[in-house]
């Protein structure tokens, strides 16, 4: 469980968030969505302590990331695991040395355990055959792929995923996000999604935070956020045609029946 | 006051860059590799350029030079000279300043528009001292090694110009001004410039990549000031060096 208390963040004179309070809770996938610009991946990474925020509390299970210690926050990083925007991929490794890269820095295990650990993940990910392929002979997918595996190795407890369906066509965005919702469930992990897609919100919105300009707007799930009366959250859930049209749909069935 | 904070900013990378790494068997692992990208793939290029400045420098001494007053030996001397005192170091790093220097930080630069960097940073790693340090370490290990190949095919230049013409310069007048007034320290000067400059060009280069904000345009630009401030200071520290080692 990861609490934030009163979250301010400021770049020289901007105030870029504006006193957020929410929890996230372990073993659902919890979204972070908003607008371009609203302070997502700002939030996110002083979640991961990143980015120091000006005043505020980050708890993780009650240990306050932002009072921590150099070595405290080296033990609770062991802890995280993260899925960058790009995959961040270390560009001069195999995918299979890029997923065996946290535990040949972590951990004492022998070459042939930590490869069998890799392998586990990478399997876990449908990415078996790939593994020594260098980042730059994949595709977005399998990088995104290959991103979580890498992640996961060290079995974390957090995991957090800054816009893990960005660049991808929708079908594979969609299997991307039934994995990390599959491996947040499997493992107990606290998920931190950032998306500003309304697909994965409403395929993965187990609990939703809405940031706009700054500040923490609505919460809810996606079975709430269809119905929600906020001018600003309307406006980003039905910018869509789509959306708009199913919620048209709704009503018309609403006023018949 | 831009400068200071940028050399404040500097300083500390390079503190932080300067730690006992996470794991000895990955930095040796790094380092060898990185002793062979930034090092063994520079000799080439070390000694196309020391010959060919080697032969151009005797040929350039003799034809400027060419006075009854002044005897031949004395052009084998004065090409001795420079390319020990100052080509083999100095020269030869402001070369490898734009191959090497760019290297690293085009590659650094690279890795932290693509959030690579931060990928080790939230790994809990050290990622100044992972990415740094091997590089840091693997350039001033080999420079010597650079700097006396340069040495020695500079020397190699000068005499194929005496096999090639005995007007300009005979064999034996240059093997003659070679060996005159030769002091071994001009060697160990020479090697520990080129350590000093090889910190120069790396660290440097890491900064400016370290810190590279924006995308592949920004990775260029970064790419490019450090040649130019790693030759600004490499020229500093040769005068600077100069006035230290040798009077
Ligand atoms: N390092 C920084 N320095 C100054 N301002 C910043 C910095 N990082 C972000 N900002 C500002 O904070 C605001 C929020 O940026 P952020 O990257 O969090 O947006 P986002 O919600 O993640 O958008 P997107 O969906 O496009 O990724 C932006 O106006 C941005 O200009
Ligand atoms: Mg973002």
């Amino acid at each position: 469980m990861i609490e934030v208390k009163h979250l301010i963040k400021s770049f020289d004179d901007k105030v870029v968030l504006k006193d957020i309070s929410t929890i996230f809770e372990p073993g659902i996938t919890n979204l972070i969505i908003g607008r371009s610009g609203s302070g997502k991946t700002v939030l996110m990474k002083n979640l991961i302590g990143l980015m120091q925020p000006d005043s505020g509390e980050i708890r993780y299970n009650g240990r306050n990331i932002i009072a921590m210690k150099k070595n405290e926050l080296k033990l609770l990083r062991r802890e995280m695991g993260m899925l960058f925007q790009g995959s961040a991929l270390f560009d001069s490794m195999t995918v299979l040395e890029n997923v065996m890269f946290p535990l040949t820095m972590f951990t004492k295990d022998s070459y042939k355990e930590r490869c069998k650990r890799a392998m586990f993940c990478l399997e876990r990910v449908n990415l078996k055959g790939a593994e020594n392929l260098y980042p730059a002979e994949i595709s977005g997918g399998m990088m995104k792929r290959s991103g979580i595996a890498r992640a996961i190795a060290l079995n974390p407890k957090y995991l957090f995923c800054d816009e893990p369906n960005s660049g991808l066509d929708p079908k594979t965005a969609l299997l991307i996000d039934d994995l990390v919702s599959d491996i947040t469930k499997e493992y107990k992990m606290t998920t931190v999604i950032n998306t500003h897609d309304m697909n994965s919100v409403m395929n993965i919105g187990e609990k939703i935070i809405f940031i706009n300009q700054g500040r923490k707007a609505w919460e809810g799930t996606k079975d709430e956020i269809m119905n929600v009366n906020n001018k600003a959250l309307n406006d980003f859930v039905f910018a869509s045609d789509l959306f708009r049209k199913v919620k048209e749909t709704e009503n018309l069935a609403e006023q018949e029946g | 006051m831009k400068a200071l904070q940028n050399f404040g900013e500097y300083t500390l990378l390079i503190f932080r860059a300067i730690a006992i790494p996470e794991r000895w068997s990955e930095f040796f692992k790094q380092t060898g590799k990185e002793i062979y990208k930034l090092g063994v793939d520079s000799v080439w290029i070390v000694i196309f350029i020391s010959v060919f400045i080697g032969a151009v420098i005797t040929m350039q001494i003799s034809l400027n030079v060419n006075t009854p007053l002044v005897p031949q030996f004395t052009f084998g001397y004065v090409t001795r000279e420079i390319i020990l005192l100052e080509f083999s170091s100095t020269i030869m790093c402001l070369i490898l300043a734009g191959k090497v220097g760019s290297n690293i930080a085009s590659e650094i630069g690279t890795m932290r528009v693509t959030e690579q960097i931060d990928a080790l940073d939230i790994m809990g790693i050290n990622s100044a001292n992972y990415l740094i340090m091997p590089k840091m370490v693997a350039f001033m290990v080999f420079i010597p090694v650079l700097s006396i190949l340069s040495m020695f095919f500079g020397i190699i230049g000068g005499y194929l110009v005496g096999f090639i013409s005995s007007d300009i310069i005979t064999i034996a007048n240059y093997e003659l001004g070679l060996r005159y007034w030769f002091y071994p320290y001009t060697i160990v000067y020479s090697i520990i410039k080129s350590v000093v400059f090889a910190f120069i060009i790396s660290s440097i280069a890491a900064y400016f990549g370290y810190n590279v904000k924006g995308g592949a345009l920004q990775v260029g630009k970064a790419s490019t000031n450090s040649v130019v401030m790693s030759s600004v200071m490499i020229l500093t520290f040769d005068l600077i060096l100069t006035q230290l080692l040798l009077t």
